[in-house]
């Protein structure tokens, strides 16, 4: 299929690609089924019985580089695939199509018991502070299990000084260990989170809107901790959110996601500074800057697509105002310009943008 | 940026003492009313060898001539009989005793087995979803075609054609505790299973398996108690149910035997003698059946009301 | 006199570890046409402020103390009946969610008539014709099709700008707009609020904006009260205090921003937390976050942790802090003294 081939014509090679990128994703897809079990798939039409299925495609063959110690930041709006490929990456979810390599091994078709050491290595951070601890079990219980389970021949008195330590590098009294969830603000729930993700020393962390929930004057210390923590343990982030504004301070690349698709890849700078996709272009026009006296964002007509019946061609030549005929009909691949940033965009590869 | 200990963590007496279930509790006259009758009734009954005046399974104990004696405030009365006597002579009050014992036993136990058997396939249907889920489910829905009546009349029949009618009423209660239990699973199993579709997309527990933690440690250890308050609730539902179910199964000949009877064959024993004056020997245990069962439905809607996720604070 | 004047607003909380107070001394007025914003974090009361406003706070929430005037009649000890015809009709409000605001059983076209027939008497075929007109001002597509259709079958762009829609039905004076596009993406927000303001400036419409996003209160309204612990620590108009903010905790969050900050270099945070309300600090309940309870000469100022600031006049702006208080008092003297 043509898709298909000019994906595979701009990815990078193997041996360019695994000295120094940690993750590797290549042409990811994944469908969720909407029709329900096999009795409620059948259905009457034109006089014959017929399997209906329908599907939301929440990705759509996706292919990112992450490298060793950067922090590659995900953005996109809601329904753009962006929290499903952090749950396909930590294995939480399994593709449709597709290959996850963590380190030059492939890791989305193991079982369980052969994902367990990556389990050490690959840590995830999650949204909502209030529903990521466990409300029964204390702080110290949630951060003593995972070092029960990946290290199983320490003693009890490592255990907690590990904990401890844990602890005290995210700024929360170890004293207050044998208090509850509940008994916390969002802020310092997210601390703990934090805490259970780098207590069993990963070297990746998949970080899933982290700071969405939070206030702002949280969110600022929240992001300070994941920066240091960045420094100090030489961190890989995969970092998602729909915040742009966080994305130009704290990542050092991007990718924009519409619909399930890659539309974009750059260095922070170079995004903010020359953004060349439609899709970004408008994106970074919406933010709403303290400068401003009045919105004076891109207007996109229309309303965004459902990912269940995906435009055909790109899928966004409804909402561009520069889609041509070609548009309505080609998938672009991503393709990349002379400063290294990778565009899928017809317009922008035939010079009109 | 250190949280700063003021206060060392709290017990748990005294996270108790501050919850907004001891709280409600202490405002609510009708729940404090039930909750006294029913401990004052289980521990009665369950002291029933201490203070009953007379053993009534004991044969020799039992005068023939002293039937059907009416109760204290009643002309004709013998003061030895406090409530007077049924049909065969026994003391109403030593009786009721036993057998509230006996209908208690029944309806914990019951309830025990239900929610074994319920809570564990609720779970598993929950977590692990697909044919799994399918398969319990359908399980539960035939289950639930067949009522408590019909069970008792299959199971009975059953033991005892191939173990003896004697076995059957010397195992009674346990056969009791059979039957309920069996019939009524699916309560416990479609609550819990609702439970954990909801806490299964939590971000606590992608947490867990992200950690690398396994199925069965993730359902028992970290699922299972988040999905315990709607248990607690149903529980006291459950077990008026299964009191009030074990008595119309003796009061109907299947349940338990008039020489070992719960209220519900006490009820059944004296129904023949309303027409011939002796109300007591039926309406007594009638009576007493109607306030335990009052009581716990009346502390189950309390309960339910103070756990609504509303307000429930952890 | 002004079209809405809030006066020394006291809203508490009788809740069973005692009384919470949630707003205390809050002021404010708004003209006809005007747009406030109100702004702050979770927990310092922008919620409970716009509620009472149409006395919507439920128990244990009660209004302690002040007044809320609309056009000269006091909304806070008028009856029911007497809210009811404000509500909607003069004053009408957006609430934050708009799968939770539209019923979802009902379609569009019903629940927009069933608001119309509420206040006016006109027959179902005037109301529709209404709905109609009102659903074309706010841009939405093909909108004869939108009355028959139900809100699960429309995107959260298009509920909010029906939540607007029947905001707008009956031409109110004033529309509150409670975080009216926190759950909504960023393209959306962007169209929603540029929506919000045309048409309050082509109504003459007045708006009350509560959000915690800085950006967007500098984009849409001409005056702004920044709220803390249930006290509203700085008013006056948006572009001055976003410039040029006086109190520290205003500085903080505009700071805390990362648009504010270098990239790569760690964000300007305001250390701590809001404290809750059934625990404030003595004196200012700011000052246990605030760099500057120290005067100019390194000793710390007694009036932070012992005294609650009273409002100072900075320019247009009103401030409650003892630093500024102090500033300002310094100034006049030194003036008084050429």
């Amino acid at each position: 299929m043509n898709a298909q081939a000019e994906t595979i014509a701009t990815m990078p090679t193997q041996n360019e690609a695994s000295n120094d990128s940690l993750l590797q994703i290549r042409g990811l897809k994944k469908r969720f089924s909407l029709s329900g079990d096999f009795l409620e798939q059948l259905r009457f039409k034109g006089g014959k019985l017929i399997r209906h299925q329908e599907y939301v495609h929440a990705i759509n063959g996706v292919n990112l580089d992450i490298k060793r110690g950067e922090a590659l930041c995900v953005v996109g709006e809601s329904g753009c695939g962006k929290s499903t490929v952090a749950r396909t990456v930590m294995g939480l979810i399994s593709p449709s199509e597709g290959e996850i390599r963590y380190d030059g091994q492939r890791i989305d078709d193991l079982s369980s018991k052969q994902l367990l050491p990556y389990r050490k290595r690959m840590q995830m951070i999650f949204q909502n502070p209030y529903a990521s601890l466990n409300p029964r079990m204390t702080i110290q219980q949630t951060l003593e299990e995972p070092l029960r389970l990946h290290h199983p021949d320490w003693n009890r008195q490592q255990i907690l000084d590990k904990v401890e330590e844990v602890m005290r590098s995210v700024g929360i009294d170890p004293d207050w260990g044998k208090r509850f969830g509940h008994e916390f603000s969002g802020g310092q729930r997210q601390r703990i989170a934090i805490a259970r993700a780098l207590a069993v020393d990963p070297e990746f962390i998949v970080a899933d809107e982290p700071i969405s929930a939070l206030d702002v004057s949280i969110q600022a210390q929240v992001l300070n901790l994941l920066m240091d923590a960045q420094r100090d343990r030489n961190l890989t982030y995969l970092f998602i959110t729909h915040d742009l504004a966080v994305v130009e301070h704290f990542g050092t690349r991007v990718a924009v996601m519409y619909l399930g698709t890659v539309c974009e890849v750059a260095t922070t700078a170079t995004l903010f500074a020359k953004p060349r996709h439609p899709y970004t272009q408008a994106l970074l026009s919406a933010i709403p800057r303290l400068e401003d006296d009045r919105p004076q964002h891109i207007r996109l007509s229309g309303e965004v697509p459902t990912p269940v019946n995906l435009p055909s061609g790109c899928v966004f030549h409804g909402r561009c105002p520069h889609a041509n005929a070609r548009c309505k009909q080609e998938i672009p691949a991503l393709i990349t310009q002379d400063d290294g940033t990778r565009v899928a965009c017809h317009a922008v590869e035939e010079g009109r943008l | 940026m250190t949280t700063s200990t003021s206060t060392p963590a709290p017990s748990r007496w005294e996270r108790l003492r501050d919850s907004f279930l001891w709280y409600s509790f202490k405002r609510d006259r009708t729940a404090q009313l039930c909750l006294a009758v029913f401990i004052c009734l289980v521990v009665t009954a369950f002291s029933a060898p201490l203070l009953a005046p007379t053993d009534p399974y004991d044969l020799a104990q039992i005068d023939i001539l002293a039937s059907e004696l009416p109760p204290f405030w009643i002309d004709g009365a013998d003061p030895m009989y406090t409530l007077g006597t049924d049909a065969q002579g026994r003391d109403l009050l030593s009786i009721i005793l036993y057998g509230t014992r006996v209908s208690l036993l029944i309806g914990f136990g019951a309830v025990a087995l239900q929610a074994l058997l319920g809570v564990t396939f609720g779970l598993m249907a929950g977590y692990l979803g697909g044919r799994v889920d399918a398969f319990l489910m359908r399980l539960a829905d035939i289950q639930l075609s067949f009522s408590t009546l019909m069970v008792a009349i299959v199971v009975g029949a059953v033991v005892k054609a191939t173990l003896g009618s004697a076995f059957y009423s010397q195992y009674a209660v346990l056969m009791l505790i059979l039957i309920i239990g069996l019939a009524e699973w699916p309560q416990y199993a479609r609550t819990v299973r609702a439970s954990v579709l909801a806490e299964k997309n939590k971000e606590y527990v992608d947490a867990a398996r992200v950690m690398g933690l396994r199925s069965k440690r993730i359902m028992f250890r970290h699922v299972l108690p988040n999905t315990l308050s709607p248990i607690f609730v149903i529980s006291t539902v459950q077990i008026a149910n299964a009191i009030i179910s074990e008595a119309a199964l003796s009061f109907l000949g299947l349940g338990m035997p008039e020489t070992h009877p719960s209220l519900g064959s006490l009820i059944k024993a004296g129904f023949d003698y309303i027409q011939s004056g002796s109300w007591w020997i039926t309406l007594i245990p009638g009576a007493v059946l109607v306030v335990l069962v009052l009581s716990i439905n009346l502390l189950g809607d309390w309960l339910r009301d103070v756990m609504n996720p509303r307000l429930y604070k952890g | 006199m002004a079209l809405l004047e809030v006066s020394q607003l006291d809203v508490r909380f009788a809740l069973r570890q005692g009384e919470v107070r949630a707003l205390r001394d809050v002021n404010f007025t708004l003209e006809r046409g005007e747009r406030l914003g109100i702004v702050g974090e979770s927990g310092a009361g922008k919620s409970v402020a716009a509620f009472s406003l149409l006395n919507l706070i439920a128990k244990p929430g009660f209004i302690a103390g002040g007044s809320i005037t609309f056009e000269g009649k006091e909304l806070n000890s008028m009856s029911e009946r007497g809210l009811r015809k404000v509500r909607g009709n003069r004053i009408s409000m957006i609430f934050q969610d708009p799968m939770m605001t539209l019923n979802p059983v009902l379609s569009i076209g019903e629940q927009m008539v069933e608001c119309l027939k509420a206040h006016r008497r006109i027959s179902t075929k005037e109301a529709r014709a209404i709905a109609l007109d009102k659903l074309r001002q706010v841009q939405i597509p093909s909108p004869e099709k939108r009355l028959d259709q139900y809100p699960h079958e429309l995107s959260g762009g298009m509920r909010q700008r029906i939540i607007i829609a029947i905001a707008l039905l009956l031409d109110p004076d004033i529309i509150i707009a409670d975080e009216p596009t926190t759950a909504l993406d960023v393209t959306i927000q962007a169209e929603i609020m540029a929506l919000l303001l045309e048409l309050c400036e082509q109504h003459n419409v007045g708006l009350i904006l509560i959000t915690h996003d800085l950006g967007v209160v500098s984009q849409v309204t001409q005056r702004m009260l920044v709220m803390y612990a249930g006290r509203v620590i700085e008013q006056g108009p948006t572009r001055e205090i976003i410039n040029d903010p006086q109190h520290p905790y205003t500085q903080g969050l505009i700071n805390a921003l990362p648009q504010m900050a270098t990239p790569g270099e760690k964000l300007n945070q305001i250390r701590g937390s809001m404290p809750s309300l059934s625990n404030l600090p003595s004196g200012c309940a700011f000052h246990p976050r605030c760099d500057f309870i120290n005067r100019a000469d390194g000793l710390p100022r007694p009036a932070c942790t012992q005294q609650v600031p009273d409002f100072v006049e900075s320019g247009n702006c009103r401030v409650a802090c003892h630093m500024v208080a102090e500033m300002l008092e310094d100034r006049r003297l030194k003036e008084e003294s050429l």
